[in-house]
């Protein structure tokens, strides 16, 4: 099994420390982690803020960069998200807008081939290699996010809460209102500025309500919105992904 | 005619918009899958009775239930025990059924304006059927129910129900009884409102109170006294 | 309503609602009240995905042969003793109703709660011709009597708490004919008997009620409207006359149609099993309710929404307002920024669409959503909001084909959108050399010593209230390189 990471833009540039964490709770596992260095961004911050046709050269890198991957895992429920909801979607519009076919039959390939293979990381966990004990230590009172597209469109549901219970040491705190969305939503967060950061600042008094001394989830850029508010408040509040809690043996927090 | 143009130009519009569409597809032709239930669970008749009491009473009506010997009894001790003095009745109310009250009945008619209604304190009606697991009440206008403003001026409903054959289990199974050529009058409860901060308030402009009674055995056959 | 929607864009408009703290505790409370509500009736239903479906199906079969569906309605309403009228525009719907109302004497109406004359004005249109219109839905007349907007496709009045509800009626509704009580209180119950004592002389003196419909059979020409107070019913049956000026999309074919959607609708919108009133009547019926019926059919613009096959899908919208209750940006925004009768998600999609990308504002409203996917959820028809927004923001970004008063156009990008589109090419381009980005992540994780804790111009709207995360020393591809030896 030919297992390849598509860590995300936001995850290279600025959140390395997710994907070492992936890096090693996989070769942990057992599979070989195999990482495409012609891999680049899948598109999302464009094709959310209206700019679809820019986002075809990035499906196309994207599904070519793959091309030899049994599965592609991701440290990101919303990049998987655009991956498997969005990418068939520009295959339609393209063909809808009567493109030449040569051009519609390559963006309808490489839609439907990396959709069909990409797993957010717990989904990959739980329903690929079938475990939600992955050996983790981690004792410290956390809550978690459950992010908007692993939640409505990868329908993760349990299996992060899952994997969670299973971390020696953890105490998994209720987060009011958990479903309810933290304000990122890309360039949204600073088109509607305002709006976003009432709605992280209600996120962020309720991750401090749980008492956890970190908040998770399967999205670094929510976890850079929400934990901004919470550094400016001088919170002691950690954002933390949740690969690097799954990864962790030695009980530190990042 | 200006409208008769705008009709023209409306249906051209939808014509143009709707290119994407292929010339052969027919109207029907458009798949609507149809797997919903038909009934949402298996009733025996008792429990549809229960059922319909409960979700009536859920909805702040006032149910009882007799048979149909007792009903002419339990009406007059209903209308009788708020003091009503005057009561709209609509035609083809079986006359015993108000046998044994002494108010004033005042039979429905086209000429009894809104303000005379609004001056009765009371409307006795059957019903076409009723619904058990909406906890809705269907009238048709048809015989025993009246014209639909009668149900709606005075301030206190009574509704009879015949248990033997007005109540159907779901939604679907009344659209099936019911024929569209007629007036309908859907009441689930008295008149409420959600208009204040969406908390449910019961009693605005419809009948405040709305008391059902389900009656057993055929109230059809009963007959004044003698 | 007397007043218009200001043009301000969602972002400005929001940032001054989000602040105001009364909104937002009143709209908190009402929208988590009723989400808890809806939830419960919904899981009442086993087969809610399944009648979902069906009632996705059943409008997209109608909207796509809308025109035989309309015309076999027409059909039969007439046969049933009605009378048809065609709107191309809100203008020409509202001078129809004039018409109408001034052809009976009277210089009264009585109206029933209906989204497509508030989206016609008609209200003003009906006070320039003297005609004075009552509104006699319970939120609508706070609404009305406060001289204030619609913020709610269910509840009008939203914005209001039972204590400001009080207060406006105690001040208003002298002005309007039988005053409040001096002892009124701000019991929701109180409130309610307020205004049945206010309306009731109106009910019975008019003989003309306005209405919208919620559905229109096409095979029975039969129109139903599902409401909760009453007022409907009043409206309906009491007047002579009775004029629905309804949408074109509110047309289902069938009789048999309604058995989807009146489970759909009242649990959607008031979390009820059923909603108190339901009227269903078919033309006129001899010495019962109106002696006259007449039905105006609106387009004012959505045979241009018609005509987007991605956008399409919001004219299943059945106004139940459950999208409103879960959107968490209309929580915070309240539904005045939104600009228009229709407010929160489907009115981020409709308002767009109805009135074509004609200003700053519907520029802005694809953009007033975060994508959270909440109202796609709940919505019962199954409209996937998320999508139609994208699909609206690329024409405000890119341009393209649309739409125009039933002119196919080719309309070029917002202006406001220039920089950002330049902006956006290049990070397209970056992003697919991945040399040229590798390049600038290791500059930015060089320099990560002296970057700002707070970003000038547009940055600034990130930092005023968030703090920025800092940059690694180095980014995940090197790190990967110099430990696994860069395969592949």
């Amino acid at each position: 099994m030919r297992v390849g990471l598509f860590v995300t833009c936001v995850n290279d540039t600025l959140y390395p420390r997710t994907g070492r964490a992936v890096v090693t709770l996989l070769e942990r596992l057992g599979v070989h982690v195999d990482f495409p260095m012609d891999q680049s961004c899948c598109g999302q911050p464009l094709y959310n803020t209206g700019y679809r046709h820019h986002t075809e050269p990035l499906l196309l890198r994207h599904a070519a960069a793959f091309r030899d991957h049994d599965y592609i895992v991701t440290p990101s429920g919303s990049c998987a998200a655009m991956v498997r909801d969005n990418y068939p979607r520009i295959a339609r519009r393209a063909a809808f807008e009567g493109r030449g076919s040569r051009e519609v039959t390559a963006l309808a390939e490489a839609a439907a081939c990396t959709a069909s293979k990409t797993y957010e990381l717990t989904e990959f966990l739980v329903d690929v290699l079938g475990v939600t004990d992955v050996g983790a230590r981690f004792p410290h009172p956390v809550t978690y996010h459950p992010t908007c597209h692993g939640l409505r469109v990868l329908g993760l549901r349990d299996r992060p809460r899952r994997l969670l219970e299973h971390v020696a040491g953890l105490d998994l705190r209720e987060l009011g209102g958990a479903e309810e969305c933290c304000g990122f939503g890309g360039t949204f967060a600073v088109k509607n500025a305002a709006v976003s950061a009432a709605m992280g600042a209600d996120k962020a008094r309720a991750v401090t309500a749980t008492g956890a001394h970190a908040v998770c989830a399967v999205d670094n850029s929510c976890l850079m919105h929400i934990g901004g508010i919470l550094s400016r408040d001088n919170s002691p509040v950690r954002p933390v992904h949740i690969a690097e809690i799954l990864a962790s043996t030695d009980g530190n927090l990042p | 005619m200006s409208t008769n143009t705008s009709r023209e130009r409306v249906l051209a519009r939808i014509r143009r918009a709707l290119s994407d569409v292929p010339r052969h597809e027919r109207p029907g032709d458009h798949p609507v899958p149809r797997d919903y239930l038909l009934t949402h669970g298996e009733r025996t008749p008792q429990e549809s009775v229960t059922l319909l009491a409960e979700n009536l009473a859920d909805y702040r009506a006032t149910v009882h239930r007799t048979d149909a010997a007792r009903l002419p009894a339990l009406l007059a001790e209903l209308l009788d025990r708020r003091g009503h003095r005057r009561a709209v009745v609509p035609h083809g109310l079986p006359q015993g059924w108000l046998a044994q009250t002494s108010i004033e009945l005042v039979p429905d008619s086209p000429l009894l304006t809104p303000r005379e209604l609004d001056a009765v304190d009371c409307v006795v009606t059957g019903c076409a059927l009723a619904i058990a697991e909406t906890g809705t009440l269907v009238l048709d206008a048809g015989p025993g129910q009246g014209r639909r403003r009668i149900t709606l001026v005075p301030d206190h409903h009574l509704c009879v129900v015949r248990t033997a054959d007005q109540i159907v289990d779901s939604v679907p199974q009344a659209l099936r009884r019911l024929d569209p050529s007629r007036p309908l009058t859907w009441i689930s409860g008295p008149s409420a409102t959600s208009d204040i901060e969406l908390e449910r308030v019961e009693g605005v402009h419809g009948p405040r109170d709305l008391e059902v009674i389900l009656v057993d055995g055929d109230p059809q056959a009963l007959t004044p006294p003698a | 309503m007397s007043g218009t929607y200001p043009g301000t864009p969602f972002p400005q408009a929001a940032a001054v609602s989000t602040g105001d703290r009364t909104l937002r505790a009143n709209l908190r409370h009402a929208t988590h009240t009723i989400r808890a509500k809806r939830a419960r009736a919904v899981a009442e239903l086993e087969d809610w995905d399944r009648l979902r479906a069906a009632g996705a199906a059943i409008k997209d079969r109608t909207l796509r042969h809308l025109d035989h569906y309309l015309v076999q309605l027409e059909e039969n309403v007439t046969r049933a003793g009605g009378t048809v009228h065609w709107a191309a525009d809100a203008a020409e719907a509202n001078r129809i109703v004039t018409e109408l109302v001034q052809a009976t004497g009277e210089t009264e109406v009585v109206k029933v709660k209906s989204m497509a004359t508030q989206e016609t004005g008609l209200n003003a249109a009906l006070a320039q011709a003297g005609i004075r219109a009552y509104e006699t839905d319970l939120a609508e007349l706070i609404v009305q009597l406060a001289d204030d907007l619609p913020s709610h496709i269910l509840v009008p009045a939203i914005h209001r708490s039972r204590a400001e509800i009080r207060d406006i009626f105690r001040d208003r509704m002298a002005d309007w004919g039988r005053p409040a009580p001096d002892d009124l209180t701000d019991r929701p119950a109180d409130l309610a008997e307020a205004a049945r004592v206010h309306l009731r002389d109106k009910f019975l003196g008019c003989t003309v009620g306005v209405s919208g419909a919620n559905f229109m059979i096409a095979e029975t020409g039969t129109l139903v409207v599902v409401e909760s107070e009453g007022n409907g019913r009043m409206c309906l049956t009491l007047p002579d006359t009775l004029i629905s000026v309804v949408g074109i999309e509110k047309t289902v074919p069938a009789w048999k149609d309604l058995e989807v959607y009146l489970q759909l609708l009242p649990r959607s919108s008031t979390a009820e099993r059923m909603n108190p009133y339901t009227s269903m009547w078919t033309g006129t019926t001899d010495e019962d309710g109106p002696r006259s019926f007449h039905l105006v059919l609106l387009d004012n613009g959505r045979t241009d929404t018609l005509a987007d096959h991605v956008g399409r899908q919001a004219l299943r919208c059945i106004r139940c307002s459950a999208c409103l209750n879960v959107c968490p940006v209309y929580e915070r925004a309240g539904g005045h920024a939104y600009g228009s009768p229709y407010p929160g998600p489907i009115g981020a999609i409709l308002t767009p669409q109805l009135r074509g990308l004609a200003s700053p504002l519907e520029e802005s409203l694809p953009f007033a959503s975060s994508l959270c996917g909440a109202c796609y959820d709940v919505c019962p028809v199954a409209i996937d909001i998320p999508e139609v927004l994208v699909h609206l923001r690329e024409r405000v970004a890119e341009g393209g084909e649309t739409t125009v008063r039933g002119t196919r156009t080719v309309i070029k990008p917002a202006r406001k959108h220039t920089a950002e589109r330049i902006a956006m090419r290049a990070t397209g381009w970056a992003l697919n050399h991945p040399a040229a980005l590798l390049k600038a992540q290791r500059l930015a994780a060089r320099s990560r010593r002296f970057h700002p804790r707070r970003l000038p111009g547009p940055g600034r709207a990130w930092t005023d209230t968030r703090d920025l995360p800092a940059v690694p020393a180095e980014p995940f591809r090197d790190w990967w390189t110099r430990t696994h030896g860069g395969t592949a």
